[in-house]
């Protein structure tokens, strides 16, 4: 009788890390991080020592302390003596601002041009390849520079405004364009304005669900409810009626020049304005080429088929190219947004306090924290990279090819 | 391969670790090339002139230095720097010294962990506005619009003056003079501030000056002098007493015109004689030559004549000496003894 032993059990040796295949892409991957780790402890103690020597520390206690200067645009609460950190969060904020409305007008400008781009009508066509190719080859700092050079020197001073017989008028006694940027008029929440807002919130959510109900209808059924007008109705009727029924409840402040400048109404000023369309028109164009690649990117047999069913172009563009288009266009898209959001940074051009305005510009330079605030400003603009990244990626989730 | 650019990066580290803990005077001298920090441009304090060539009060200190350390007044190499990227380039060793209209601060001589070596020009804060506004007095700019450039001790003092008097501005940051002066004619500020100082250089490189009137409030004290790094004593005195050798000067009469002729033999004062390097061995002491300071004032002549010449009442600045006077004639200017 025999027992039946184990196979031999294979014993480990040493030189198996490097000789056997199995191990030894592990054993250089262990070694490469090993060097990564070593290279940043030299850095980083090599870094406590320069500190240590020049009788620096890290620390973060100047965030709490005032920080003593003003900022010209703040969407919060702010003066001088609010603290460094409600600077920095002002600076968030119009970091944030910027962004947002750089990303919507670059994403209109991107798909207009970009479709416009493939149009059959030659001078359209050249002029948009025109509008891409210069912006797009061009920094966007240059840009920033350009337009708010452009605005101060083209527009006057708010003096011109002044006296009986002025250089310049308003524009419908409302509007005001100056090299300090446009005045608008304000908005004043009377009472019982809350409720005409309630009405337009409901009736953005009316609107929706009637989008949604005549789709469906329109999936189960083939009948096809009109789009246009209903979802206008919806949105505008039952706000202006209520509006009107409440007695105004909402007053416009009209600007008006009282001392040195413009008193009253909403100030844009020319730094946002600046920034604001030399991003939007620079990612724009890059926008465009990413939407040209989409639409490029259904084949033609489509739009065939398509027309052969007797869709209209603009429907075939709507229903059949735009939503195949998406799932090309959505990725490199995630990442322009990330662009404007990192490349608003630049400005301090032209002096519009954004983060890198008020932490990275003049709390790093009042306090002297260099190395703490420009490692919050990592921080920061990590963060807002990644949640942008992120909500765009459920978007892109969504729009995606299904595969069933 | 990999492992080759690992090695130089560690390498590369290292010798900038090491270059950072010698001594100063001693980089400077094994360079043959002083590294001065100045503004971007000031006219009369620190800007190229037509040829190029950096000229003004605040170049003056950093080319007596120079000729003290190196016996070449011409041997600088002019960084220049905006008010916030001074004291980086100053903390990590770009730049050897800052003499760049910067105000003397408890904060910036405490916490930031520099050495302020002297005073080369007392001034305060001042607000330049359009004639045509018809505003006399600072009291009277609540709502205006100011042009301010940011990271300045001007920037905190400007909220602080308009909280004070309870009134209302609006900041429009700019990053240098250059822009300020370019904002503030276009009328996209309604006033501009800095040192009285810089307002007036700013002024006369106005098409027309007389346009502009600089309003009589002084907001601030703003004692701006040359600083070095803290910490490295042996350099910071050579900065120090070369700027101390260049206001002695002009207390004891030595000036570019008589100095070789009073640096040839002792004369009959022992503090210029030790001054001019023909008694003691003060030079010795900072490390220099004996005639370091004999060198330094023949570059561009002692404190007054720099002063007159760069920015003086017959120059297009036009400041008078007001406080930067002589302490023998009512100013504040004091040297310590050279002894």
């Amino acid at each position: 009788m025999t027992t039946l032993s184990d196979p031999p059990r294979e014993s480990f040796r040493l030189s198996m890390l490097i000789n056997d295949t199995r191990y030894r892409s592990y054993t250089f991957q262990f070694i490469a991080l090993v060097a990564v780790i070593a290279l940043f402890a030299y850095l980083g103690s090599n870094l406590m020592y320069n500190l240590r020597e020049a009788g620096l520390n890290i620390s973060y206690g100047f965030l709490s302390e005032p920080s003593g200067y003003d900022i010209n645009q703040t969407l919060i609460e702010y003066d001088s003596q609010s603290s460094h950190w409600r600077a920095s969060v002002a600076g968030i904020l119009n970091t944030l601002l910027v962004a947002f409305l750089a990303c919507l007008t670059a994403t209109i400008l991107g798909v207009v041009a970009g479709v416009l781009r493939l149009s059959n009508n030659w001078l359209v066509r050249k002029l948009m390849a025109g509008y891409v190719e210069a912006f797009r080859n061009v920094p966007v700092l240059i840009w920033i520079i350009i337009i708010f050079t452009v605005m101060t020197a083209v527009l006057p001073a708010p003096s011109a405004f002044r006296g009986a017989d002025p250089d310049r008028t308003m524009l419908l006694d409302a509007f005001a364009f100056t090299n300090r940027g446009v005045y608008i008029p304000k908005p004043v929440w009377l009472e019982g304005s809350g409720i005409v807002v309630g009405v337009f919130i409901a009736s953005i959510i009316g609107m929706i669900a009637y989008r949604r109900y005549a789709t469906k209808l329109l999936y189960e059924t083939g009948k096809l409810l009109p789009m246009g007008w209903p979802s206008l109705a919806i949105l505008f009727v039952p706000t202006i009626l209520m509006f009107f029924i409440l007695g105004r409840p909402i007053e416009l402040d009209y600007p008006a020049l009282k001392g040195f400048n413009f008193q009253g109404g909403i100030q844009i000023r020319g730094s946002l304005i600046a920034l604001w369309f030399a991003l939007a028109i620079y990612t724009g164009a890059f926008i465009a080429e990413n939407v040209r690649a989409g639409i490029q990117a259904v084949s033609k047999g489509q739009t065939e088929a398509a027309a052969s069913l007797g869709l209209r172009p603009r429907r075939i563009m709507n229903l059949v190219i735009l939503p195949q288009a998406l799932r090309v266009i959505i990725p490199p898209l995630i990442s322009n947004y990330l662009n404007i959001t990192k490349n608003s940074s630049l400005a301090i051009a032209v002096g519009y306090m954004d983060i890198t305005g008020t932490l990275g510009g003049i709390t790093l330079n009042q306090t002297g924290r260099a190395i703490e605030t420009v490692l919050l400003l990592m921080l920061f603009y990590l963060a807002i990279s990644l949640a942008i990244s992120a909500l765009m990626n459920v978007y892109n989730n969504a729009v995606k090819l299904k595969e069933r | 391969m990999k492992k080759s650019v690992f090695l130089g990066a560690l390498t590369v580290a290292g010798i900038a670790a090491g270059a950072a803990a010698a001594g100063t005077l001693d980089d400077v001298k094994a360079r043959g090339k002083l590294n001065c920090g100045v503004t971007t441009g000031l006219v009369g304090f620190a800007a190229p002139d037509a040829n190029g060539e950096w000229d003004g009060f605040d170049v003056g200190v950093c080319r007596a230095v120079a000729a003290a350390v190196l016996g070449d007044g011409s041997a600088v190499e002019f960084v220049p720097t905006t008010g916030k990227t001074r004291f980086t380039a100053l903390a990590s060793g770009e730049i050897d010294m800052l003499a760049r209209n910067t105000t003397w601060t408890f904060s910036r001589d405490v916490d930031l962990k520099f050495e302020f070596t002297g005073i080369n020009y007392y001034d305060g804060q001042g607000f330049i506005v359009p004639k045509a506004l018809g505003v006399s007095s600072a009291k009277e700019l609540s709502g205006a619009t100011i042009c301010i450039q940011t990271g300045t001790t001007t920037e905190l003092n400007l909220a602080d003056y308009f909280r004070a008097n309870n009134m209302e501005y609006e900041p429009v940051p700019i990053e240098t003079n250059a822009e300020g002066q370019q904002q503030y004619l276009a009328g996209a500020c309604d006033v501009y501030t800095t040192d009285r100082s810089g307002l007036a250089a700013t002024r006369a490189a106005f098409e027309t000056p007389g346009d502009h009137v600089i309003l009589p409030e002084t907001i601030s004290k703003e004692p701006l002098g040359p600083l070095v790094r803290h910490g490295d004593n042996e350099w910071g005195d050579v900065v120090r007493w070369t700027l101390n050798a260049l206001i002695a000067a002009e207390e004891y009469g030595v000036t570019s015109a008589n100095i070789a002729d009073m640096a040839s033999a002792p004369g009959d004062k022992p503090e210029v004689n030790r001054l001019l390097g023909t008694e003691g061995n003060l030079g010795e002491m900072l490390g220099l030559d004996a005639d370091w300071a004999v060198k330094a004032i023949s570059v561009g002549g002692n404190y007054g004549e720099l002063f007159e010449k760069n920015i003086g009442e017959n120059t297009p600045i036009g400041l008078s000496r007001g406080l930067n006077a002589q302490w023998t004639d009512g100013g504040l200017l004091y040297s310590p003894p050279f002894r």
